[in-house]
């Protein structure tokens, strides 16, 4: 870093370890398994662009749509995206957009976001539980080491001091100051606290709402339905909870990208992280 | 520091494997398509399909119900979806003959075959149920469904050893083909034909079942997707195997890439 050069006294770089390999393997495959879900999601959910709550579907007003419309003959003429019956155009990214011809087509989401690109609800489904089969596995390593090798307690739960220091740390955050020395070795609380509702329940959501949909898993977990409120609640969490995991890639990237890309990045990797020490805080 | 600095033998490895990975990820992004129509690509994402079926076949009790609601919860229309109005000519003779002429055959592996109207099937033993319809699409309708359990018919047919399906063939044509064999078909094994809730039903919301939601008979088998609910049925084949049914794979969305198990 230039700052060292101007310091008075050198800052000295120290090495520690900052991830786990069991966490580091598990980070990945869950990029892996998140790609592939949200491609595949999104072409799943081009089979009926529309979102719904309770058990049956109001067709009549949904919560969400993706619409296209159309002239006399029949054909596309533009996309809208209607969200608690307010209506905005979207024509070419959501409701209608263009096929592999050009030509302007219904279509929920795009083809470039969807696994196939091609509409072909039968192989989405495939992908999806391919991946899902992935994620749910991994998922369930990564909580079991959580809960019972400290990861939790040492890492993720924040202590009653780093609590009442978010507003500071949000300020500091806000504008992009982050941490160094000491306190680089550990979250910081606004990470804690992200990471620890990503962890608990945003993901294990996303997969219990996934399970709900299927009626063969309310058969035997019949308190599912209640849970959600319902197979079309449900579906609409799963889209919702979807929607908040894309959010948090793309602060978390960004975020990563700020404090350091490389150093952040080879943490991931290697599990080295590096760190600056000031020389004559011994 | 000179040390630290090193790139040691472990990251090497740790970022070879990143790498091979990273490029993997790629490559199934870009080449999602393609691996979308190679078989190998389609056998490896089967995977998941046969351990959904293990895994769904181990939690499930033979006789877990599918939640039922309340008369409240019946939406005021059914949404009709596949075939809603079929051309065929026998299902348009029969049908404006008031179904009189309609029977039900039971064939296949059993000691006495079957052939049953309307009436004959009205005069059984009755169920009726308010559950919920999953459309593979996404979407659901609860309705109120009344009909004779389906293992009331096998009995009265009586199964013989060595049967493993029950395929219903039916009325409707839903893709016109070359060949002309767009007719609908479905299948399910013992476990859910035999499930207390698995009914051939007759009748909606009080009413008879309409046309569109495939009169005059169609399948409920409640633990699994909408495809599954063979609507105008003309015929139960018991059988060991179905693959010498039409495309082989069990029924009309099976021969054309779904799940056969649609438990999910």
């Amino acid at each position: 870093m230039t700052a060292a050069a101007v310091a008075p006294a050198p800052a000295r770089i120290a090495y520690v370890k900052r991830h786990s390999a069991l966490v580091r393997v598990t980070h990945w495959i869950n990029v892996v398994c998140l790609t592939f879900l949200l491609m595949s999601g999104l072409q799943i959910f081009n089979a009926h662009p529309a979102l719904y709550l309770g058990n049956g579907a109001d067709f009549d007003h949904p919560v969400l749509s993706l619409d296209a419309t159309q002239d006399a003959d029949g054909n596309v003429t533009g996309g809208t995206a209607t969200l608690f019956g307010h209506s905005i155009p979207t024509t070419g990214v959501l409701g209608a957009s263009k096929d592999d011809n050009g030509d302007l087509t219904a279509r929920g989401f795009p083809s470039w976001l969807t696994a196939p690109s091609y509409q072909d609800l039968a192989t989405g489904r495939r992908w999806h539980f391919f991946f899902a089969w992935i994620f749910a596995i991994n998922g369930f390593v990564y909580l079991a080491n959580l809960f019972f090798r400290r990861h939790l307690t040492r890492d993720l739960l924040p202590t009653a001091a780093e609590i009442r220091a978010i507003p500071k740390v949000a300020l500091e955050h806000a504008r992009l100051h982050f941490p160094k020395g000491e306190e680089a070795k550990r979250y910081n609380v606004l990470q804690q606290l992200t990471y620890l509702v990503m962890a608990l329940v945003v993901l294990p959501g996303i997969v219990l709402a996934g399970l709900t949909m299927s009626p063969g898993m309310d058969a035997r977990f019949p308190f599912l339905v209640a849970l959600f409120h319902g197979r079309q609640t449900a579906r609409t969490i799963h889209f919702v909870f979807a929607t908040l995991i894309v959010l948090f890639v793309l602060v978390h990237v960004l975020m990563v990208i700020l404090s350091g890309l490389w150093n952040n990045l080879r943490s991931m990797v290697t599990g080295r992280y590096a760190i600056e020490v000031d020389a004559d805080a011994r | 520091m000179p040390a630290d600095n090193s790139i040691s033998r472990r990251s090497l490895f740790g970022f070879g494997l990143f790498g091979v990975g990273a490029a993997a990820t790629a490559l199934g992004i870009f080449g999602r398509d393609a691996v979308s129509g190679s078989a190998s690509g389609v056998g490896l994402l089967d995977s998941a399909e046969n351990a959904t079926r293990t895994v769904q076949r181990l939690l499930l009790d033979r006789t877990a119900l599918a939640p039922e609601f309340s008369e409240a919860e019946v939406a005021p229309t059914f949404r009709a979806n596949g075939s809603t109005d079929p051309t065929d000519a026998d299902y348009v003779a029969l049908r404006d003959g008031g179904f009189k002429d309609w029977r039900l055959e039971v064939a296949g592996l059993v000691d006495k075959p079957l052939s049953l109207s309307l009436d004959d099937l009205k005069a059984m033993p009755q169920r009726t149920q308010i559950t919920r319809h999953d459309c593979v699409e996404g979407w659901s309708c609860v309705g109120k469904w009344t009909g004779v359990p389906l293992s009331h018919v096998l009995d009265l047919a009586g199964v013989k050893p060595g049967a493993r399906y029950c395929v219903f063939r039916c009325l409707d044509t839903l893709e016109q083909t070359a060949d002309g064999n767009g007719k609908y078909y479905e299948s399910v094994d013992f476990v859910d034909a035999r499930h207390p809730q698995t009914i051939l039903a007759h009748g909606l919301n009080g009413g008879p079942l309409p046309v569109a939601n495939g009169a005059p008979l169609r399948l409920r088998v409640e633990r699994q997707l909408g495809y599954k609910q063979a609507k105008y049925i003309k015929r139960i084949e018991v059988a060991a195997d179905f693959a010498g049914v039409e495309g082989g794979k069990g029924g009309f969305w099976e021969d054309r890439g779904y799940e056969w198990y649609a438990g999910i």
